[in-house]
């Protein structure tokens, strides 16, 4: 499915803005993001497996708040950062 | 880019690279043999909060980075070609996962990089914020949680709550290694106090017998103390001093207990502070940087005077270095690990400001040029230099 890259994570992507991952949940494509592009899924990610306080994760406009939550192959994913810093 | 060996007797006498760890990106100051014309190169990852930035004196080529940004998560970058380029870990510093059900804890950033002994070659330590060790066995690849230590069970006591941390999270620091034994480590927590390690990290007991903390009831609490930088002497590894929040120390482990050599400062100046330089040849000289740590913590330059202080009869008597210092209405704050000394004859100092200004001292002090300004807020400033 097409996953939508914040330009802080774009460093992994090649500066691509748009990825193809696959998964049946958030946490498994996730884990196919990190397959594709090492290391970006901590950045997002912490080691209790919370989405970090920055970052946001929307499912077809939708926002989602844990990695358990179901995906479909026609879902559009967007990581988003949230407002941050100064 | 090299390093003189710490610990050395012989003083250096090649450039000086200070590798500068800002809030917002890195910076690298070139000075020339003279150490009188610096030339500044950067910003190396512009917007990374970036903590400490630390040359490997074992391979004198390898650069640790720690560094996050506002949005992503901590990381360590590491550099083989003077900084030109930089490769993230690919296993940063990180907790082991909570049981399900239980709380587990979260790296907030790398704060602190010290290399291992010289017979480790490969070995890094890593503090962290909230309070976590770290080690690498591979030159800072991979990390593997320190478990003596984070999963300590007295841990959760000696490092309190989250209250108890400093206003940018509770912090672990000043890891040190005794150049004679490998397996014998101390490090500095804000908050928590010194700890001592003899078996490489597997135990830990507090050090903490004569320090004050004036921010507790028990004012000599066995931990749970402010200390803000520690270091021991190279040359003598059993004299330790410490930047505390309430004065400086200095411990001989022969007796056992931290004296409050700070007594001796100037009254008003008092002894609270950040940073904390050794001499690499004489264990009796020692500079701080004072800050104005009365009624609600200014945490500035003592009146808008800044001044660092030295004392070469540890701590006996101090003298007042600001020559060449503002004057007045300058009420910068040098951070803990914003100070710094190259190991010349006689020594370099330099330290960086939280108003983006770097301050060079080619001879001990008596003097200061700013040979940076209009950088973001300084965090740490190391000194590396050619062999001599």
């Amino acid at each position: 499915m097409r996953v939508y890259v914040p330009t802080p994570l774009r460093s992994y992507t090649g500066q691509q803005a748009d990825v193809e991952a696959e998964g049946a949940t958030v946490g498994e494509l996730l884990a196919d993001l990190d397959r594709r592009y090492p290391g970006m899924r901590f950045r997002m990610i912490d080691e209790q497996d919370a989405i970090r306080p920055h970052v946001r994760i929307f499912v077809n406009g939708e926002q989602v708040w844990g990695l358990e939550a179901p995906l479909r192959p026609s879902d559009e994913v967007q990581i988003l950062q949230a407002l941050s810093g100064g | 880019m090299t390093t003189v060996p710490q610990g050395s007797s012989i003083p250096a006498t090649g450039p000086v690279t200070l590798l500068i760890a800002t809030r917002k990106g890195a910076w690298l100051l070139k000075g020339d043999r003279g150490r009188r014309s610096w030339a500044i190169e950067g910003p190396v990852l512009l917007g990374h909060i970036v903590h400490h930035i630390v040359l490997d004196p074992r391979d004198q080529g390898t650069l640790l980075m720690a560094a996050r940004t506002g949005h992503l998560g901590p990381t360590v970058f590491r550099s083989t070609d003077d900084g030109k380029t930089w490769t993230e870990a690919s296993a940063p510093p990180a907790f082991a996962k909570a049981p399900a059900g239980q709380t587990g804890r979260v790296v907030d950033h790398v704060f602190w990089l010290t290399p291992g002994h010289p017979s480790q070659p490969d070995v890094w330590y890593a503090g962290t914020s909230p309070q976590g060790l770290f080690r690498s066995e591979d030159g800072g690849e991979t990390w593997q949680s320190v478990a003596g230590f984070n999963d300590h069970p007295l841990r959760p006591q000696w490092t309190g709550g989250e209250q108890d941390g400093t206003p940018d999270g509770p912090k672990l620091h000043s890891i040190l290694i005794d150049p004679r034994d490998a397996h014998h480590l101390y490090l500095g927590m804000s908050s928590g106090g010194v700890f001592e390690s003899v078996d490489q990290g597997h135990d830990w007991t507090p050090l903490n017998a004569g320090c004050r903390a004036d921010f507790l009831p028990n004012l000599f609490p066995e931990y749970g103390h402010d200390p803000h930088r520690v270091l021991l002497h190279p040359c003598e590894p059993d004299i330790l001093y410490q930047q505390n929040h309430c004065g400086i120390y200095r411990m001989d482990r022969t007796e056992g207990t931290w004296v409050r050599i700070g007594e001796h400062m100037p009254k008003e100046i008092g002894d609270i502070g950040f940073p904390l330089v050794l001499h690499p040849r004489d264990p009796h000289t020692v500079w701080v940087f004072p800050m104005d740590g009365t009624e609600v913590w200014p945490r500035v330059s003592p009146g808008g005077k800044p001044a660092a202080y030295v004392t070469r009869d540890a701590g006996r008597t101090w003298q007042r270095l600001d020559r060449g210092l503002p004057s007045s209405q300058a009420w910068f704050t040098v951070k803990r690990q914003a100070m710094t000394a190259d190991a010349h004859e006689p020594l370099g100092l330099y330290f960086g400001t939280t108003s983006g200004e770097v301050w060079a001292s080619p001879n001990e002090g008596a003097e200061w040029s700013c040979i940076a300004r209009h950088l973001p807020e300084i965090y740490a400033v190391e000194a590396t230099e050619s062999a001599r």
